[in-house]
């Protein structure tokens, strides 16, 4: 049979994978829509308070005026630089360090029980100090995301190095290969598929950690938004803003889920 | 030198906090150029332990590993294949067999010409850019010998290189890599714990006592040269050698 035709019995079951996909879109879409509709209906009919509860309808005719007025881009923009440069450092600074770490055993073990109490440590008590030591700036922000994810991703890493199987690291070794050709040959890229997994735990958590930063000291960022709205009563901002963040997990999150499906692809 | 490589009186112990365990107790014995030396022993004998002493992975506790007559320090003329072909994943099938290549910084035009030449010879020249996943239990074994031989080893160690394939794939591939170290004319060093293996492929068996390990017999197997392992095992005398190694490894028992 030529394997460019199909069987009757293969297109049905095509067909019936590719509806029911058409189905679960739809599905997604009508949730979204209802909740929209439900939501515009029932401040309309005043059963729930639109001052408080805003809707749908006010939250567009802000976010136009919050474009004309040059507000919302800026304060999108503020918040998802100091995500990403957050993210970007912990990645570097966690696979440097944790690569220190996989050098030295010594290191490992003097550094074991810093590393556990800090990471379980809840990192937003720290963000008031960091407030007082470094000013009330991006800095500060960018800190406060920093520290929520890095020693998370550190002991992970380092879990995820030591689970190399061993026998590949002899191969190295017999065939004359030294510490840093282990690391580069085997290690690495061993580790490069739990490597994009913690990106994808990372970019959330610095997300978290820069909005905590931007409630407690900042002049702009959409958790400067949610903070400042909150206590003007302006609560069109806060939903907003929030939609907005969701927005931004979403992508954030989806970028990095391209890269994951490139690697898997070249393996 | 008349030795490739010699043992002299060699012991090994393991150091852990609940005590140490020695491992290898007055290992001694030597291999011509060209010779295939089979090493036998009960399970957990030391048989691994003895591999990477000889390839300079661990160092002795006393005693000395001469290969071409100086101390073995480096591993760069000892080629080792492991239990497991450990082919990586994340390489094509000839950039894991220039793997070796790369880490000595050895790659050039004449070891890439090279590479192809043995890629061709024992057929995975068309799987050259494939993912090893792609390959038999088999062809993944050639790669891995590939990989070993491409470096030019003097010496060649096989630990247990067939014990992760099935019955059927173990005894083509043995056949097979037996008949290539053969006639490259390689001298080789196999440890396994299956007997006819051991017959099949060796010129003598070394037969090792349980843990620590010391040398209960060598035992010389004579055959016609041109028998290739298969064979070997279809003659009467493989019969008769398997019958004398199992008595010489089931005397140790109480």
């Amino acid at each position: 049979m030529n394997p460019n035709t199909l069987s009757a019995a293969q297109i049905a079951f095509l067909q019936a994978h590719k509806r029911r996909k058409i189905r679960i879109h739809l599905y997604r879409i009508s949730i979204l829509i209802l909740f929209l509709f439900l939501w515009e209906f029932s401040t309309y009919k005043g059963w729930i308070d639109d001052f408080i509860f805003s809707c749908p309808s006010r939250l567009v005719l802000c976010c136009y005026h919050m474009i004309l007025e040059n507000q919302l881009f800026y304060h999108i923009g503020i918040t998802l630089f100091e995500t990403i440069v957050s993210f970007l450092l912990v990645m570097l600074f966690s696979l440097v360090f944790t690569i220190l770490l996989w050098f030295s055993k010594s290191l490992t073990e003097t550094l074991d029980p810093y590393l556990v109490v800090l990471n379980s440590l809840p990192k937003s008590a720290l963000a008031p100090l960091l407030i007082v030591w470094l000013g009330a700036n991006y800095k500060t922000i960018i800190l406060t995301g920093i520290s929520v994810a890095i020693f998370g991703t550190i002991l992970n890493l380092y879990i995820g190095f030591q689970g190399v199987d061993p026998e590949k690291i002899k191969l190295i070794r017999t065939l004359g290969g030294n510490s840093r050709q282990v690391l580069l040959k085997v290690i690495l890229p061993a580790n490069l598929g739990n490597i994009i997994g913690l990106m994808k735990v990372n970019i959330g958590l610095c997300l978290v950690g820069v909005i905590i930063g931007e409630f407690i000291s900042s002049k702009c960022g959409l958790g400067y938004l949610i903070i400042y709205g909150s206590q003007v009563f302006k609560l069109d901002w806060v939903i907003l803003s929030i939609l907005i963040l969701c927005c931004i997990a979403v992508l954030l999150y989806s970028l990095i889920g391209v890269l994951e499906r490139r690697q898997k692809h070249n393996m | 030198m008349e030795y490739l490589i010699s043992c002299q009186h060699m012991f090994y112990t393991y150091h852990t906090l609940q005590g140490e365990t020695p491992a290898l107790c007055d290992i001694d014995f030597q291999v011509k150029p060209g010779e295939f030396l089979s090493i036998v022993g009960p399970s957990g004998c030391g048989k691994s332990t003895l591999l990477s002493l000889l390839c300079g992975l661990l160092k002795p506790e006393s005693g000395k590993i001469l290969l071409n007559g100086q101390n073995v320090t480096g591993n760069c003329s000892i080629g080792y294949m492991l239990q497991h072909d450990h082919l990586f994943e994340w390489r094509t099938v000839k950039k894991n067999i220039l793997l070796g290549l790369e880490i000595q910084k050895k790659i050039n035009k004449e070891t890439l010409e090279e590479a192809d030449e043995l890629l061709k010879t024992y057929g995975l020249y068309d799987f050259k850019d494939a993912k090893p996943s792609q390959l038999s239990g088999g062809m993944r074994q050639r790669a891995a010998l590939i990989r070993t031989l491409l470096l030019h080893p003097d010496l060649l160690l096989l630990d247990e290189p067939f014990s992760a394939l099935d019955y059927q794939t173990r005894l083509t591939v043995s056949d097979d890599i037996g008949s290539i170290i053969r006639k490259s004319g390689k001298t080789a060093i196999l440890v396994t714990h299956d007997l006819s293996e051991a017959v099949s492929l060796g010129d003598r068996v070394l037969v090792l006592t349980p843990l620590p390990a010391g040398i209960k017999a060598i035992i010389p197997i004579h055959f016609p040269p041109e028998l290739s392992p298969l064979q070997r095992r279809n003659t009467n005398e493989f019969k008769d050698y398997f019958n004398l190694i199992w008595k010489e490894l089931n005397l140790n028992e109480p």
